[in-house]
């Protein structure tokens, strides 16, 4: 039987330039969302077609969810939202695909994502207000014995950030791809194990049904949780502490 | 698709028959509906935040995550306040602790014990 965790390994396609089977999943996740907006907005009709409205709902979705986290003014990171949330999207749906690789399931990609999100805060925070941006870290109303432990300690939950939202998003992918392998693994050792324990082997079969349709939510539900937190942080940077 | 008020002028100055009249005064109502759907949409302050918190799974890893990533923090501060002062041990146990405290403080937040930021207390 497979290693449930052999699907995460990350294989050199082509050594010379480090290009891994983890490279070329994120290059398809952006040549299907390129592709398939291009596609889709291609005629461009005043009543959308099915494609069209798909296109449409996505983007009033994101903008949505923008305007309702940070206000009209947010709309000026609308370009790096949507782009998050098309890719974390369309790279778990792309993994939930049988043999195909998960680029969200390794942590050093969902970090990477967040640090993008963390560093757009504080460079747009203290661009924008200056060392106003610090009032961040100093709620009001604390007594002065107090401050020096809570500052630290908000300096702290600061830094968590990047950490929460892509430890999130990795521990999903992770977790529902590993549960999904080991109960398809069960499957096959009932099987194989011959006699009485054959007739069990549908059970974890319709268990891994159940996991897929589950882990098909998570999928969409954690590139919805990503964005929303994103519009949380960013709304941080456009009104810190007033 | 110029000027919607010239068009919509035009429309009114044929009146050959009952459809323009008709579709010239659905295109005012309609107009009229989404500057006011805009309006409305432009006054809307920022709500307060709210995550999807569907299934118990997703509660679960979301709540874990938040005390997880703050005691990870502390660790990671301590580790470098320790390796850029020399003062070995004591800015990592300070630091796990105060991130021990951090993680508490993400967890409370994330489950809405607390206010979750001050930009909500002030409203």
């Amino acid at each position: 039987m497979a290693s449930p965790i052999e699907q995460f390994q990350i294989k050199p396609i082509i050594p010379v330039i480090n290009f891994t089977n983890s490279s070329l999943f994120m290059i398809g996740a952006a040549a299907v969302i390129v592709g398939g907006l291009l596609l889709a907005t291609r005629k461009r009709a005043v009543v959308p077609g099915r494609a069209q409205s798909v296109a449409e709902v996505l983007h009033d979705f994101v903008a949505n969810t923008l305007v309702d986290a940070t206000g009209r003014e947010g709309m000026k990171f609308f370009p790096l939202v949507f782009s998050l949330f098309m890719f974390v999207l369309t790279a778990n749906l792309l993994g939930m695909i049988p043999g195909f690789f998960t680029v969200t399931s390794h942590i050093i990609v969902t970090f990477a994502l967040a640090m993008l999100v963390i560093g757009t805060v504080v460079v747009y925070g203290f661009v924008k207000h200056g060392t106003h941006f610090l009032g961040l870290f100093v709620p009001s109303g604390v007594p002065g014995w107090l401050l020096p432990f809570i500052v630290v300690i908000e300096l702290i939950s600061f830094l968590s950030r990047p950490i929460s939202l892509s430890l999130r998003l990795f521990a999903n992918m992770l977790a529902g791809h590993i549960a999904l392998k080991v109960f398809a693994g069960f499957v096959v050792s009932l099987l194989a194990a011959g006699g009485a324990l054959t007739i069990l082997a549908p059970l974890p079969l319709l268990m891994a049904v159940a996991l897929m349709a589950l882990e098909f939510l998570v999928a969409a539900l954690q590139a919805y949780v990503f964005t929303v937190l994103t519009c949380i942080y960013l709304n941080d940077a456009l009104h810190p502490g007033h | 698709m110029a000027d919607p008020q010239e068009r919509n002028g035009e429309n009114e100055r044929k009146t050959s028959g009952a459809d323009d009249a008709d579709l010239s005064a659905r295109l005012k109502s309609l107009d009229a509906r989404i500057s006011q759907a805009s309006v409305h949409r432009a006054e809307s302050e920022p709500r307060a935040r709210q995550t999807s918190n569907s299934t118990a799974l997703g509660q679960a890893f979301r709540l874990s995550a938040e005390f997880v990533a703050g005691v990870a923090a502390g660790g990671i501060l301590g580790w470098l306040v320790d390796r850029f002062l020399g003062i070995s041990p004591w800015g990592l146990i300070v630091c796990l602790i105060l991130g021990f405290c951090a993680g508490m403080l993400n967890l409370m937040r994330a489950s809405g014990v607390v206010k979750p930021s001050r930009y909500d207390e002030k409203r």
